[in-house]
C-alpha cells in the first residue's frame, strides 16, 4: 500500500533567535486522520515549532510542505487560508462579540452597502456550534462563556476554514473533566473527517487517550517518534528528558519540628468560612480543592492580601496582625503566587533583578544597590535552582514557563522565609520541570521550611503532601494524613460529598 | 526570510535610534547652516532647551513608572507666576521656598488622586491642566505680573546667570539629569518604579508599596517643573498667566523621542535628555535655515511619528504589524 500524504510535512526546520538555536533541523509530519502528539520540556521549542507552522515566525532554514506542495507562510492569516489552524492555549477572543461575530470575525457575511447579514451569519454559525455539541447559542456574548465554551468558539472558527491540519495547544489547560471528553470528541470527529491534528500537551495521560503517534523534541532538536500503542509513559519520558522520572508517593517518614504557622477560625466574606490547620516545620501540607474552593483567598490573606472579617494567624505560637505583603514579608511569610505572569514576575525586567525585587532595599552599598550583592544571590538561586538562561541580563519574559517559575520561587527562597506558600507550582510546566519543582519543594520542607503547597493537580498534592487538607466552597471537609489520604478519598471530599454518605 | 544584515541594521536602531538621529540632525544642519555648529549657537540651544528639559527629567520618571503627567504645562504657568509675583512682596528666598511647596501640594494632589485612589492618570492630569490654569487665572485676576527691580536681584540666576562660566540654566538641566540618572538607574528606588511600571500586580506581590511610589513620582515631576518656573521666571523677570501652555505636549515629546515607553517599566533619563535636544535642535536648526517658526511644529510631530514607528518596527522586525 502507498503511504498516505501527509497534511502537513516540515523538513529541517532551524529558528534562531538572538543567542538561541530555538529549533535545531527539526523534522515532522502528520497525516490525515491522524492525532499527531508533540512532546517536550519547556524550552525545547515547542512553541517555536508551533508558531512557524502557523506562520508567526519565519524559519531561518528548512521547508514546510502542504499535501507536498511546498509552501510559504508569512502571516497567521495566510497559514489559515491554507488550511493550518492553531487553537491558541491562551484564547483570543473579542470578549464583547458574540460568538457568531468571533467565529467569522474578519470574513461577516454582508448585506448591500456592506451591512452585516445577521441572518446568515447566525445561522452559519449556530450550523457549526451544533456540529460541536455546543449548548449556547451562535448570540451569545463571548464574555458570558465558561473558558471551556471559549474553546468551542476556538475550535468552530478552525472550522469555518476547510482545515487540513489544526493544532490544539495545551487545550485541556483550564477545563473541567467533563469538558475534556466533550472536546476529545470534537477531536476524534475531526479526526474521522481526515483532518490532521497537531496535539500538544504537558499530560500524559491525555496524550495517551488521544494521539496516535508521539514526537518528541529536546533542546531544540527532534528525538523520535514513537507509536502510541507500542509504547509506554516511561519510554515517552526518557526521550523527552533523558532519564526516567521518581513519581512515587510521599512517604512520610520525617520528623517534623514545631508548629510555624497557625491559622485558627480565619474567615473571609463568603469567600470562605471558619478555617483552622496548622504547619509544622519541615513539613509539607497540601490544599487541594476545585477552583474557587477558597484556597487561593486563604494564601491572599495570609500573605496581607485580603483582611478577614475572623480568626487570628499566629506564627511561632505568636499572634501576628498582616495587613499587607510589607507585613507578611516582615513576618517571614514568602508566597509564589498562582500566576506568574500576572502577579509573579515583571516580564520586562531582567532576571537578576526579578529574584532581588523584594528585597532590593537591603542589597545596598550606601545609597546605590549593589552589584555584587544582587548578583551573588541570582547565582545562588540560579544554580540551586538550575535555571537555564542565557544571562543574568535576560529578560524574564524570554525564559521557558518552567525557568519562569523557577525565578519565582528563586525570588522567594532568597527572602529566607519560615513559611512558604506555593499556589499552583508548575501550572503550564512539562513533565520533566514538574519533577524538578517537587523535588525542590520537599527538600524545601526537609531543610526546614513549612511549605504550604495549593494544587489543583491531583497527583501533585499526593505526591508532595505529608498532610492534605480537601476544601469545598469555602470550608475545609478534611484533612488526611499521607497514609489515609487516597484518590477517592480525596475526590469525594472535594466534591462535597461527606464520607458518610457514600456507602 | 529575513536578510541577517537588515535584522543587525533594525537591532542598531532599536536600541541606539535615538543617538543615530541625533547625530543626522547635528550634520544636516551643520551642513546648511554655518552658524548652526557655533558654540555660542549651541549653548543657546541647551540653555533654550532646559526649561522643557528640567520638566522632562520629573516626567520620565511618572512615565516610568505606568503614568502620565499632563497637567505640568498649566503647573509651570502657576509656578512661575507666583514665584514671579511674590519675589517683590515677600523678597526672591521666601518666594522660591513658597513656590516650590505650592508645586509639590499640586503634585500631591495628583499622586493621590493617581496613586491611592487609583483613578486613570490621563484624566487626573489632563482635569489638572485645566484646573491649575484656573487656580492661576483665579490668583493673579487675568492680569500678567512682573519684578521690577530686574537689574540688581539675585534671583536672576536662575535664568541669566553662569555658574563657573556655565550658563545656570544648562548646569540645572544637565545635573539635574545626572542626579535623576543615578537614582533611577542605581537606586533601590529606581528599581521600584521600574518594577511598578512594568507590572505593578507582581510589584505588589513583591511588597512595593505601590500607592506610596506612585504618589512620589507625581512630586518629583512636580518639584521639578518648579525648578523649570525658577528658570523661567529668572529669565523673563515676569510672566504671563499662561506662560506655560502647550509645554505638556513637547515635554512628553522629548521623552517619547527619548525611547521611554508610554506603557511604563522601560526608560532612560539621559535618553530622555538627547530627546529634548533633538526638539531644541530641530527647533533652532529650522530658524536659522529660514523657516517661520511655526513648521516647527509640523517637523516635531514628524520627527516623532517617524521615531516611534522606527522604534516598533526594529523591535518586531517589519514595518507593519504582521498582523492585519
Amino acid at each position: 500500500m502507498m503511504a498516505p500524504i501527509p497534511a502537513l510535512r516540515l523538513e529541517g526546520i532551524v529558528k534562531t533567535f538572538p543567542g538561541v538555536r530555538a529549533l535545531d533541523g527539526v523534522s515532522f509530519e502528520v497525516l490525515p486522520g491522524e492525532v499527531h502528539a508533540l512532546l517536550g520540556e519547556n524550552g525545547a521549542g515547542k512553541s517555536t515549532l508551533m508558531k512557524t507552522l502557523a506562520g508567526m515566525h519565519q524559519p531561518n532554514e528548512g521547508r514546510i510542505f502542504i499535501e507536498e506542495n511546498e509552501v510559504v507562510m508569512r502571516t497567521p492569516l495566510e497559514a489559515k487560508a491554507k488550511g493550518v489552524v492553531l487553537i491558541h492555549q491562551e484564547l483570543s477572543l473579542a470578549e464583547e462579540m458574540s460568538a457568531a461575530e468571533n467565529i467569522y470575525l474578519g470574513e461577516l457575511p454582508t448585506k448591500s452597502f456592506g451591512r452585516v447579514d445577521w441572518k446568515t451569519l447566525y445561522a452559519k454559525a449556530g450550523e457549526i456550534l451544533k456540529r460541536l455539541n455546543c449548548k449556547f447559542g451562535p448570540q451569545t456574548r463571548v464574555s458570558d462563556l465558561s473558558i471551556a465554551n471559549k474553546q468551542m468558539v476556538e475550535i468552530a472558527r478552525a472550522l469555518t476554514v476547510n482545515a487540513k491540519a489544526v493544532i490544539f495547544d495545551e487545550p485541556t489547560a483550564s477545563l473541567t473533566d467533563a469538558e475534556k471528553v466533550v472536546l476529545f470528541d470534537i477531536i476524534r470527529d475531526l479526526k474521522a473527517r481526515g483532518v490532521g491534528i497537531v496535539y500538544i500537551s504537558h499530560r500524559m495521560e491525555e496524550i495517551f487517550t488521544i494521539s496516535d503517534r508521539i514526537s518528541v523534541l529536546r533542546d531544540g532538536t527532534y528525538r523520535g517518534t514513537l507509536v502510541t500503542a507500542e509504547t509506554s509513559e516511561d519510554e515517552v519520558t526518557q526521550l523527552m528528558i533523558g532519564r526516567s522520572l521518581d513519581l512515587s508517593r510521599n512517604e512520610a517518614q520525617v520528623e517534623f519540628g514545631d508548629v510555624a504557622l497557625e491559622v485558627r477560625g480565619l474567615s473571609c466574606g463568603s469567600l470562605y468560612r471558619d478555617i483552622t490547620f496548622n504547619v509544622r516545620s519541615g513539613e509539607v501540607v497540601g490544599f487541594y480543592g476545585l477552583v474557587g474552593a477558597g484556597r487561593t483567598e486563604i494564601a491572599e490573606t495570609l500573605f496581607g492580601l485580603r483582611t478577614p472579617s475572623a480568626g487570628t494567624i499566629l506564627l511561632e505560637g505568636k499572634e501576628v496582625r498582616i495587613s499587607s505583603p510589607v507585613d507578611a514579608i516582615a513576618n517571614g511569610i514568602s508566597l509564589v503566587p498562582e500566576s506568574r505572569k500576572e502577579q509573579g514576575l515583571v516580564l520586562g525586567m531582567n532576571c537578576r533583578d526579578n529574584i532581588t525585587l523584594p528585597q532590593v532595599d537591603d542589597l545596598t552599598a550606601g545609597p546605590f544597590v549593589s552589584d555584587g550583592a544582587e548578583l551573588a544571590i541570582f547565582e545562588q538561586y540560579r544554580d540551586r535552582l538550575e535555571i537555564k538562561t542565557p544571562s543574568w541580563r535576560q529578560a524574564v519574559g524570554n525564559l521557558s514557563g518552567g525557568n519562569q517559575q523557577k525565578i519565582v520561587i528563586g525570588k522567594w527562597l532568597a527572602m529566607r522565609p519560615n513559611v512558604l506558600i506555593v499556589d499552583e507550582p508548575t501550572r503550564g510546566i512539562d513533565v520533566g520541570s514538574k519533577a524538578e519543582i517537587h523535588n525542590l519543594i520537599r527538600e524545601l520542607a526537609r531543610s526546614g521550611y513549612a511549605v504550604i503547597v495549593i494544587s489543583s493537580e491531583m497527583p501533585e498534592v499526593l505526591h508532595v503532601s505529608d498532610r492534605v487538607i480537601a476544601m469545598y466552597s469555602g470550608e475545609i471537609i478534611r484533612e488526611f494524613t499521607a497514609a489515609e489520604v487516597t484518590e477517592d478519598n480525596l475526590v469525594q471530599a472535594i466534591s462535597g460529598i461527606r464520607a458518610d454518605k457514600v456507602a | 526570510m529575513a536578510d541577517p544584515r537588515l535584522k543587525s541594521i533594525g537591532d542598531l536602531l532599536a536600541r541606539q535610534g535615538i543617538l543615530i538621529a541625533f547625530a543626522i540632525f547635528l550634520v544636516g544642519f551643520a551642513v546648511f547652516s554655518d552658524r548652526f555648529l557655533t558654540p555660542e549657537n549651541l549653548e543657546t540651544v541647551i540653555r533654550q532647551a532646559a526649561i522643557i528639559g528640567v520638566m522632562a527629567i520629573g516626567v520620565t520618571v511618572v512615565v516610568i513608572g505606568g503614568n502620565l503627567d499632563l497637567s505640568v504645562g498649566s503647573m509651570l504657568s502657576f509656578s512661575t507666576v507666583l514665584v514671579v509675583d511674590l519675589h517683590d512682596k515677600i523678597g526672591p528666598e521666601l518666594a522660591i521656598v513658597v513656590m516650590l511647596a505650592a508645586t509639590l501640594v499640586l503634585g500631591a494632589i495628583n499622586g493621590f488622586l493617581v496613586g491611592v485612589a487609583r483613578l486613570n492618570s490621563l484624566i487626573v492630569t489632563l482635569g489638572m491642566l485645566s484646573a491649575i490654569q484656573g487656580l492661576t487665572l483665579i490668583y493673579t485676576g487675568g492680569k500678567n505680573v512682573d519684578i521690577l527691580d530686574q537689574e540688581t536681584t539675585w534671583f536672576a540666576i536662575f535664568g541669566r546667570g553662569h555658574i563657573l562660566g556655565i550658563a545656570t540654566p544648562i548646569l540645572m538641566f544637565l545635573g539635574l539629569a545626572l542626579f535623576m540618572h543615578v537614582v533611577m538607574a542605581y537606586t533601590p528606588f529606581g528599581r521600584r518604579v521600574y518594577a511598578v511600571g512594568g507590572n505593578p500586580t507582581a510589584a505588589v506581590f513583591s511588597g512595593i508599596r505601590r500607592s506610596r511610589l506612585v504618589f512620589s513620582t507625581y512630586l518629583i515631576s512636580a518639584f521639578t517643573t518648579g525648578l523649570a518656573a525658577l528658570i523661567l521666571g529668572s529669565r523673563v523677570m515676569g510672566s504671563q498667566n499662561n506662560v506655560g501652555q502647550g509645554y505638556e505636549l513637547l515635554v512628553l515629546a522629548g521623552v517619547i523621542l527619548g525611547g521611554t515607553s508610554l506603557l511604563g517599566g522601560s526608560g532612560n533619563i539621559l535618553k530622555t535628555v538627547i530627546g529634548v535636544l533633538i526638539l531644541g535642535f530641530i527647533q533652532n536648526g529650522l530658524l536659522l535655515m529660514g523657516f517661520p517658526y511655526y513648521a516647527q511644529w509640523l517637523v516635531t510631530w514628524v520627527v516623532i511619528i517617524l521615531a516611534v514607528w522606527l522604534d516598533i518596527a526594529a523591535k518586531r522586525g517589519r514595518l507593519l504589524s504582521p498582523i492585519a
